[in-house]
């Protein structure tokens, strides 16, 4: 019975002929995650990205202790210790629960990074590819100007001016983000604009503002996607950064970049506070690059069709 | 041919000039201009194919877009369907969008590779009508079968089609608004030529059905020898000469219209050896930097004096056939001398013609 309805959905996806627009475009989603399905890299970053979006959503299901109850008389305890299996750290709190409730943070971070910077980015992007002229000059200026800083140093002056916080934390990010997600946008932009279709819709007495959002902005969000998804791993690092340097997440907030910093001091005698939020880290990271690969490979239009 | 007089006047272009600025130095100031189409007049009429050929880089395109004010032209004057639209503002433009419409050269390039095909089509419906979802669905339809399309691909994507196929689909969004006056910006030229005189033949009828009018833009001369009721011959930026198919064939007047015509290929390979054809020395000079004189006169076989120091004026040498060459410049009897000599060699280049 359910082989059957498998199969059905599959033909209904697969076929020739869609019968509405919809099932075209989701017939088309389906071969792009076919091609995915076939790249192994790409499917173990969705895999541990999937563990991730689990651990954040059952979080407190899942963590054997509160996150924030501290222990003293237990503190510091090695790997393997009976009911930590993590250890625990200065304040004997016990790092794994840490570790699962601080994925709900990096997720959150990532997140509305990924949602402001890319749509920053792309409206800057696409409306100075199109009008040209003095607005392309002024905003690609602008552009100019944020990315001569170094990314880190610029969201920690934000950061120093908003206020300490991840709500600052996400603000100065996406700051010093969207910068080259106005650059892919123009330059996908420019190309785009000078082509037939875009013409043909001219012909047809489209005004500049259609011709952006419903078709420049389509065709270059494939490329935003690839980006923003390598770009993940860039976020998760700034966001780890600031929590390091104390301007993100507040303490006792278990925001693994945070959890580095307090075991800074311990790291030559117990190396495992510092280490695991950090493994953790370049984990989720990875998981990031892996997929960001995977999808340059199915979304990059410059390969043609699928 | 005859009631070409009769007939009203759907397209009317004078003095049609569209420069491109070239900035240089320092402060970007403009220092020339491309002059990709110069001082070009030209009438179509209602019902009638105007074919506009020349070589590459001669500014037909350019003709073409310009007069559909995808430019913004630098001067000049199109008159379409009685509107003057030559400085009209955007908002006014887009009313008259649906009397002219384009057919692109390039099929894979004017088809949006993110949209399938039914909202290709059915983009200027949405553009310029309120109808309802089934009923644009029924007019895309309906389109599709005018250009012979299969319904059953309504809903895929152009890059699941042929060259062919995505021509028509150009075709059927052109036709959308149903226009009067098409551009067809050398349609065929991206083409197979077994699907050529298909493209050809399914212009040509869609002109009878719906009493089109067509700017036919194209480099192949015995495409337009077919499609063509008139021809105009452009040469960097200018027409040369203008004239009915039939006498644009028979006799060109312009020495290079009797070029470009010699090196038509001849399928007859005993004639092919016979055809003595006036090969053209040198380049194109650049549109930013066009001789004095005559545009032609650096590679004229026929060049005179006078070629190298005033534009030639155009000159009627046969009823409906227009010329811009010194050699009808002088008196009457010279001028039928010189007209004869012109047939005499063309008679001998395309012989059984």
């Amino acid at each position: 019975m359910t082989t059957e309805t498998s199969e059905g959905l599959r033909a209904w996806l697969l076929t020739e002929t869609p019968h509405s627009r919809w099932q075209a475009r989701m017939g088309s989603f389906y071969q792009g995650w076919l091609t995915l399905r076939g790249n192994p890299m790409a499917m173990f970053g969705i895999a541990i990205l999937v563990l991730l979006l689990l651990l954040a959503a059952f979080a407190p299901l899942i963590a054997p202790h509160d996150p924030f109850a501290q222990d003293l008389s237990n503190r510091l305890k090695p790997l393997g210790t009976a009911g930590h299996m993590l250890g625990t750290d200065s304040l004997g709190r016990d790092i794994l629960s840490r570790l699962i409730h601080g994925s709900r943070i990096t997720l959150y971070i990532v997140a509305l990074v990924a949602l402001i910077a890319p749509i920053a980015g792309l409206l800057v992007g696409t409306v100075s590819g199109y009008l040209g002229g003095w607005v392309d000059l002024v905003l690609m200026r602008v552009t100019d100007i944020f990315l001569a800083f170094p990314r880190l140093v610029l969201a920690l002056a934000f950061v120093a001016a908003l206020g300490a916080g991840i709500e600052n934390a996400v603000l100065a990010i996406s700051l010093t983000a969207w910068p080259p997600y106005a650059r892919i946008a123009r330059a996908e932009t420019l190309t785009i604009r000078n082509s037939d279709y875009i013409s043909a819709v001219r012909l047809q007495g489209a005004g500049p503002l259609r011709i952006i959002t419903k078709h420049i902005w389509p065709l270059c969000i494939s490329s935003l996607i690839v980006r923003v998804t390598l770009d993940m791993a860039g976020i998760i690092l700034a966001a780890a950064g600031l929590g390091f340097l104390g301007l993100g997440a507040q303490p006792p907030s278990p925001e693994w970049g945070a959890m580095i910093s307090e075991g800074r001091r311990f790291i030559l005698d117990h190396w495992w506070v510092a280490t695991m939020p950090g493994l953790a880290i370049f984990t989720v990271s990875l998981a990031f690059n892996l997929l960001g690969d995977g999808l340059r490979d199915v979304l990059d239009p410059k390969d043609g069709s699928q | 041919m005859l009631d070409m007089s009769d007939a009203r006047k759907l397209v009317e272009i004078r003095g049609l000039k569209m420069h491109f600025p070239i900035f240089s130095g320092l402060l970007r100031r403009q220092s020339g201009a491309v002059k990709a189409v110069d001082d070009v007049s030209f009438t179509i009429y209602e019902g009638e194919t105007l074919g506009l050929v020349g070589e590459s880089g001669c500014g037909k395109s350019t003709c073409g877009r310009a007069v559909l004010r995808l430019y913004d032209v630098t001067e000049g004057s199109i008159r379409i369907d009685g509107v003057e639209i030559a400085q009209a503002d955007p908002a006014q433009l887009r009313g008259l969008r649906p009397t002219m419409q384009m057919v692109f050269q390039d099929p894979q390039a004017s088809l949006n590779p993110r949209m399938t095909l039914a909202s290709i089509i059915g983009e200027p419906l949405d553009e310029h009508t309120k109808l309802g979802k089934a009923e644009k669905l029924n007019r895309v339809y309906e389109l599709m079968d005018a250009v012979g399309l299969n319904r059953a691909f309504a809903h895929r994507y152009p890059h699941e089609f042929s060259g062919g196929q995505r021509q028509r689909i150009g075709i059927a969004r052109a036709l959308a608004l149903q226009p009067k006056f098409i551009v067809c910006d050398e349609p065929i030229a991206a083409l197979d030529v077994s699907i050529q005189a298909q493209v050809v033949n399914l212009l040509e009828k869609l002109q009878d059905e719906f009493g089109l009018t067509y700017l036919f833009i194209s480099h192949d001369l015995s495409m337009v020898r077919h499609i063509a009721d008139r021809v105009a011959v452009m040469y960097l930026g200018k027409i040369v000469e203008t004239a009915p198919r039939e006498a644009l064939y028979a006799a060109p007047a312009h020495p290079y219209t009797r070029a470009l015509l010699s090196a038509v290929p001849e399928p007859d390979p005993r004639r092919e050896a016979r055809k003595d054809r006036i090969i053209l020395k040198g380049d194109v000079p650049s549109p930013a930097n066009p001789p004095k004189g005559c545009n032609f006169c650096t590679r004229c076989p026929e060049v005179m004096e006078i070629c190298r120091e005033a534009e030639p004026d155009t000159f009627e040498v046969t009823p409906g056939q227009f010329v811009a060459c010194h050699l009808y410049a002088q008196t009457n009897s010279e001028q039928t001398a010189g007209q004869a000599a012109a047939t005499e060699a063309h008679k001998s280049i395309q012989q059984g013609d």
